[in-house]
């Protein structure tokens, strides 16, 4: 499950680790010149406007050497292929589950993307309408979003509770290589799994541990900037 | 001679702006802006699901935009629901956002703006535009540029920036003629433009001319509301 | 915030909960939020308020224009609360013809005011039988975060403790230029405040979020005012599909006077 994490988390180009990697960031709004200059190129966020390199959103832009892209602070999920989400079947079909991704489009979870062979007619008993499900997104089309259940860590939460925060604070409650995740799985003895569109899932001994999963992740969801955060968080938990 | 207008404003001059991003914590994005005593907010969910589906667009996301005062925002009580008024400026406001955003990114889905006016006076449209623009920008929707509006008045052959109730009812000489407009921030092009009064072609070039440096005004404060949310 | 319809797995983590007796943000069951009143919300209005309970925010305004009286009653004002949950406030609420939620909020803070006589609708005739003041009270949620009506129910109070009777010309119409003088005419120390008991499995809790009012499978509305020393339940109305108990009702009965003077000192600070 970790590694899937972190691999989406680079995969969507969109980390937010500490800014003393090197790389600036500053708040921008739609329009706004961030670097002028030839040489730069203009990535996810941005754009060229004759010599300026121009803000396509608001958000941090950022600096990378030559690249230039505005990373998302706020709004809403963009699924992309490969990413990992909680999701909340809406319906059984003939042939698949109906899953509410908490996206504009509908998901589709055909039965034959079931991680073992599962009966037509045992469909709702494997996953029920409610049921929240962790799945892979296969292909995003503008028909619909194809989901499978083929991958580790993947299928129907059971237990403990789900809750949602704002999916451009996913990769830092993941952290650099999943330190931030680790560290509150540590902290609370708790299993969690990371959905990119924001829904987390927390199961533990008791409903207190799995509370205070979850207020950890939320602390660290609502910080605005990162410096520090995993000291702040260390601290948190040494108060309880 | 200069001008005295009624609140003690220079010609030029816009009433007292506060903004704020963020106000809506369900919403996507939110903000509200203000223009003196007309106070608009703004909501934004989007990209979302569109119903109905013959609506849907396969080929991008569409923009709906929906103004309306709240019944106690004016003197005389607005019966709650949309009147023939409320959704010209709803269509009107959707055409002047909608140059700046790109949402071919999002097929068959919908970005709502909700524009609500707790308190009016005069200049609903283009606080509502301001807030709106600020909250798209706030909802991450991709956008290319900011909108301003503000509205220009003629108040007999004396032009005013940014027109109040009082002026609106302005009956000496030529009367009140009343012009709002909004652009994309820092350019010369023009997304909404509504009057009514009395004027000759040649003074529109001068009302924009007051238009242009009153929206720099009002980006800077747009620009300043949205950056507060990332400090 | 997501639009995501509540999971099987967060009900039955809120019903375990309150089975424990805990909830998310740290709060007993019967526990409310702390809220703030703001006023002229609107300065059109005759009177205005904004209430913050937690994350959720609802205004109220009161307007008053002259009317002819309802037949029943020429030699009294009329009173209409109406209120539509305008899509900004959550992403559950679409435009158009509103919901029942949307239709019973109004009607439930219509009841409470109207069984307590907190408006002296006798003293708003302009011409007996011919011309009343109808006094309206419009409530719009800005943000959802749970438990609407109670939060609608003190902006509601809070907006008419501040509204002012416009005052009239020499014709007999409205001049909102002039400046008000009286105040809109209120029974003395009568404030009726809504307290909504909700339920989940036998939990009975106050004042809940959102995500933990769409877990629970009843809910039951009582508006309570104080008048001298006795203790008044002015209105009254159960929803949901799940029953409540005797034992259940009884012991509602128990909180609410205790619920009743908490809120009411709680408001005190904002009158």
């Amino acid at each position: 499950m970790m590694e899937e994490d972190i691999n989406e988390a680079h995969e969507a180009g969109e980390e937010m680790v500490s800014s003393s990697e090197g790389k600036k960031r500053r708040a921008i709004v739609p329009g706004e010149i961030i670097v002028t200059g030839e040489d730069f190129l203009p990535g996810d966020g941005a754009r060229r406007e004759g010599d300026n390199v121009v803000a396509s959103r608001f958000g941090l832009a950022e600096e990378a050497g030559r690249i230039i892209k505005v990373i998302a602070v706020t709004g809403s999920f963009i699924p992309r292929r490969n990413n990992v989400i909680l999701g909340r079947v809406i319906d059984v079909t003939f042939n698949g589950w109906l899953i509410d991704i908490d996206y504009a489009s509908s998901s589709f979870l055909p039965l034959m993307e079931s991680p073992r062979f599962v009966n037509k007619s045992e469909m709702d008993q494997f996953l029920g309408i409610g049921d929240i499900v962790a799945a892979k997104i296969w292909s995003v089309k503008s028909k619909g979003i194809d989901l499978t259940l083929k991958g580790k860590g993947l299928g129907k939460m059971e237990g403990g509770m789900v809750f949602h925060i704002s999916p451009n604070r996913v990769p830092r409650v993941i952290g650099r290589e999943g330190s931030m995740i680790n560290l509150i799985k540590d902290k609370t003895g708790c299993d969690i799994t990371v959905g990119q569109n924001g829904w987390i899932w927390v199961r533990g001994e008791n409903v207190d541990s799995e509370i205070k999963a979850r207020q950890a992740v939320e602390l660290v969801a609502d910080k605005v900037h990162t410096e520090g955060l995993t000291e702040q968080v260390e601290e948190w938990f040494a108060k309880k | 001679m200069a001008l005295k207008r009624i609140d003690g404003r220079k010609a030029n001059e816009l009433r007292k702006i506060t903004a704020k991003v963020g106000i809506i914590p369900n919403a996507d994005g939110s903000a509200m802006f203000s223009f003196g005593n007309t106070v608009a907010i703004a909501a934004v969910y989007g990209p979302r699901m569109l119903h109905p589906q013959h609506m849907q667009n396969p080929a991008t996301g569409i923009l709906r935009c929906n103004y309306d005062l709240l019944s106690f925002s004016v003197h005389d009580r607005k019966r709650p629901g949309p009147s023939r008024r409320s959704q010209e400026i709803s269509k009107v406001t959707e055409w002047a956002l909608l140059p700046v955003l790109d949402l071919k990114e999002f097929p068959n889905t919908v970005v709502d703006v909700q524009i609500y006016i707790l308190q009016a006076d005069a200049s609903t449209r283009t606080a509502g535009i301001n807030a709106a623009s600020m909250a798209l920008a706030h909802a991450g929707i991709p956008m290319k540029n900011l909108v301003c509006s503000v509205s220009i008045g003629k108040l007999d052959k004396d032009l005013v920036i940014d027109v109040n109730k009082a002026e609106e009812d302005f009956k000496d000489g030529e009367g009140a003629t009343d012009m709002a407009i909004a652009k994309i921030a820092n350019s010369n092009k023009f997304t909404l433009m509504q009057l009514d009064g009395k004027v000759q072609p040649e003074v529109i070039a001068d009302m924009l001319k007051m238009a242009n440096k009153a929206c720099e005004e009002i980006y800077k404060i747009q620009e300043k509301a949205l950056k507060a949310v990332l400090e | 915030m997501s639009a995501m319809e509540i999971s099987n797995l967060t009900r039955e983590t809120i019903a375990k909960m309150f089975a424990q007796g805990k909830r998310f943000d740290g709060r007993k069951l019967l526990d409310s939020r702390d809220f703030k009143i703001e006023y002229e919300v609107s300065n059109c209005a005759e009177g205005s308020a904004r209430v913050r309970l937690g994350k959720t925010e609802v205004v109220v305004g009161v307007k008053m224009a002259g009317d002819k009286p309802y037949p029943d009653s020429l030699d009294k004002g009329n009173l209409m609360v109406s209120g539509d949950f305008l899509p900004m406030a959550s992403p559950r609420f679409e435009a158009g013809p509103p919901k029942f939620n949307a239709i019973e909020l109004p009607r439930l803070i219509d009841r409470a005011i109207r069984g307590a006589e907190m408006i002296e609708l006798n003293k708003l005739v302009i011409k007996e039988g011919e011309k009343v003041w109808t006094v309206f009270i419009d409530v719009y949620p800005i943000n959802d975060d749970g438990n609407l009506i109670d939060a609608a129910s003190l902006a509601t109070i809070a907006a008419l403790k501040s509204a002012m009777m416009p005052a009239l010309d020499k014709d007999g119409n409205v001049d909102y230029e002039k400046k008000a003088k009286d105040k809109l005419p209120l029974a003395k120390d009568i404030a009726p405040i809504s307290v909504t008991f909700y339920k989940l499995g036998d939990a009975l809790i106050l004042d809940p979020t959102r995500e933990e009012e769409e877990a629970c499978e009843a809910k039951v509305t009582f508006g309570i005012s104080k008048k001298g020393k006795d203790y008044l339940i002015n209105s009254c109305q159960k929803s949901l599909e799940m029953e409540f108990t005797e034992e259940e009702i009884a012991k509602m009965m128990q909180i609410l006077p205790e619920k009743f003077e908490e809120l009411t000192e709680k408001l005190k600070k904002f009158l």
